[in-house]
């Protein structure tokens, strides 16, 4: 009993948190206790959502993925270009777009896992290589979608006031979690990120995984920027500026450890409704400047980091 | 010290590769004059523009021999040019508002400094919190807004005004560049640097005081990164929080990864640093400069090319390669 309380209450003390600021909320703005308001919650913050997603598979497995906002971008300009410009079908461009995120991920995770290379470095320069091609994607930095019948009915379907961009997300997170529970690939996730070299010798496949792990969170990143397409109607190479730094806060913030091997992705969508709240509710004060979320956002951080620093005490003794 | 040497190969040949490549296409390119008492020409304008950089890599450089990383130093400098504008604004004299943004550089340090050698946090961690929240605290002191500066301020002496003919912020960069290597080789603090990040629990059982230490590289980047964004500040004469060092805490990582330090610790070389900011400058000058039959490059291409250079630097400097080599060949034989 001691043991599975220390092993999820950082998980708890996340709920508790997203519960406490939600009730705060939902008393100090009406507006906040509709049904409507709860479901922009996950369908204003899919991007962010997805990207976290993969984020957590990285972290999980001892890793660091900086380059998914620029990956988030590079893609909403491609998917706009190739749906766009080229009038490609929608089938076509989103899975090659989709399948792109994937490459490059796995790419950056090749030089991560076969040279040694410091995981933050890689994905730095990944952040610098992404964002440079979708700033030349196009002299404007940005491409109307125009009238693509097909993007736009999506943008306009939703189950139950959730938009299709939330559905993915809820998707993506729940098959996450499966896999992560029940799949050997997720079980070696986290044997990684706990100890390495002893999964190596367990025989487990540490090189796969590992790369694996970085395409994934490449997949998720693309798919965060089509679902940006869906629902702007566009591509914009801009978007998604430091977003990598809200999704590892959504992660760490969910209880996911950032050594690695300790975590959930359950955890991070509680992580990324806590977020989600916070960037939501400057809308509702008007004298409320938005740089006060930066401000809170670090704080919550640094309370979730020193709340694992606390746990990890703990365990040692 | 051969073994120092040996790393500054690769980023000496790159160096030189560039400016060659600039020398081609641009006679011009050395050639120095003098303007109005100024120095003006294609490599003092390189040191100008590389200077909050080189300062960032200086503080960087000991950070990562520490084994630890500073991820807000783009924070930082955007929080001192606010603190300094804003005093300025205000009525402040120049010496106040000077002290205050490199009191606020420090107060950052330390902050960091001791998140990681006080409470235990990883630096990725400790700074990412003051990376999220930097720019926040910033735009909190500037009230939102862009603050001009005077156009009289005896401040602006620091981006713009010059000394022999050389501009304040190359002096300033290369003046903290010699102190920095001559107190770091010529007094043993190099040397417990890199005991520190080498093996840290050998170093305290040697009686080093690790914590002190690693606290004072942290204070020491927070004041570095105080002055190049006091330089920053002066040169655009305005305080602006979000653009403010945008980018330039993976300009100055890049710079000391260049220069052939172990990002994991234990080794670092200033000279390499100073030449790694030089690199990360010269690519940056020479695509503004470029232009193919009328057709200027992307500014974009900056991004694409940066990455590409320290990836592929990065890969020939791992030991994994030159295992990998000899392999290969073999294989083709």
């Amino acid at each position: 009993m001691r043991a599975n309380l220390t092993r999820h209450w950082p998980l708890l003390a996340t709920g508790v948190v997203l519960l406490a600021l939600y009730i705060g909320a939902a008393i100090a703005f009406p507006g906040f206790r509709t049904w409507f308001q709860f479901t922009r919650l996950f369908s204003d913050n899919a991007t962010l959502g997805l990207a976290a997603v993969g984020m957590t598979f990285v972290i999980l497995s001892g890793g660091i993925d900086l380059s998914v906002g620029a990956v988030i971008a590079c893609a909403s300009m491609m998917l706009a270009l190739l749906a766009g410009e080229l009038a490609w079908p929608l089938w076509l461009a989103a899975p090659a777009v989709l399948a792109a995120g994937a490459a490059f991920g796995a790419g950056m995770g090749g030089l991560i896992h076969i040279f040694r290379l410091p995981p933050f470095l890689v994905t730095l320069a990944g952040m610098f290589l992404a964002r440079g091609t979708a700033l030349l994607l196009s002299p404007h930095k940005r491409i109307e979608l125009g009238s693509h019948d097909s993007v736009r009915s999506l943008s306009l379907l939703h189950v139950a006031d959730f938009t299709l961009a939330a559905l993915i997300f809820l998707a993506a997170v729940t098959l996450s979690a499966l896999a992560l529970r029940w799949m050997r690939w997720g079980r070696t996730v986290y044997a990684i990120g706990s100890d390495e070299s002893a999964a190596r010798l367990m025989g487990l496949a540490v090189a796969p995984t590992r790369i694996g792990v970085y395409a994934l969170s490449g997949l998720c990143a693309a798919a965060g920027g089509i679902v940006h397409v869906i629902g702007t109607q566009a591509g914009d190479a801009s978007i998604a500026f430091l977003l990598e730094l809200d999704a590892i806060a959504a992660v760490v913030i969910g209880g996911t450890v950032l050594a690695g091997g300790r975590g959930s992705v359950l955890g991070t969508l509680l992580g990324v409704l806590i977020l989600a709240i916070i960037t939501t509710i400057p809308g509702y004060v008007s004298d409320l400047d938005s740089w006060w979320t930066r401000l809170i956002i670090g704080a919550l951080l640094l309370l979730f980091v020193s709340l694992q620093r606390v746990s990890q005490h703990w365990r040692e003794e | 010290m051969r073994e120092i040497g040996r790393h500054l190969l690769w980023p000496l040949a790159a160096l030189a590769i560039l400016l060659a490549f600039n020398a081609l296409r641009d006679p011009a390119f050395f050639h120095l004059r003098l303007v109005e008492g100024r120095l003006t020409g294609a490599m003092i304008d390189i040191l100008n523009q590389g200077a909050p950089v080189l300062l960032l890599a200086l503080g960087m450089t000991l950070v990562i021999g520490t084994g630890g990383i500073d991820l807000s130093v783009g924070a930082v400098m955007a929080v001192a040019g606010a603190v300094a504008a804003d005093l300025l604004h205000s009525g402040a004299s120049t010496a106040t508002a000077l002290a205050a943004a490199v009191g606020a550089g420090l107060a950052a340090g330390l902050w960091n400094g001791s998140l990681i050698a006080l409470v235990g946090l990883s630096p990725i961690v400790a700074t990412l919190i003051l990376m999220v929240a930097g720019r926040g605290i910033a735009q909190l002191v500037s009230n939102g807004e862009i603050i001009d500066i005077a156009p009289d301020a005896a401040i602006l002496a620091i981006g713009r005004g010059t000394v022999l003919g050389l501009p304040f912020p190359v002096l300033i960069a290369l003046g903290a560049a010699a102190a920095l290597a001559g107190v770091a080789r010529l007094t043993s603090l190099g040397l417990f640097i890199e005991c520190v990040g080498g093996n840290e629990q050998a170093s305290r059982y040697a009686g080093l005081a690790v914590r002190s230490i690693r606290l004072a590289a942290y204070a020491l980047m927070g004041v570095l990164a105080a002055i190049a964004g006091l330089i920053d500040a002066a040169d655009i004469a305005a305080a602006d929080a979000n653009n403010c060092g945008l980018y330039l805490e993976l300009d100055s990582i890049l710079a000391v990864v260049i220069g052939g330090a172990a990002l994991t610790g234990g080794r670092f070389s200033i000279a390499g640093s100073l030449l790694g900011a030089i690199i990360i400058q010269t690519i940056s000058t020479s695509i503004l400069r470029a232009d193919f039959g009328g057709r200027s490059v992307p500014v974009e291409l900056n991004l694409i090319i940066k990455a590409t250079f320290v990836l592929a630097l990065c890969l020939v400097q791992s030991s994994e390669w030159r295992r990998w080599r000899p392999l290969r060949r073999s294989a083709a034989a």
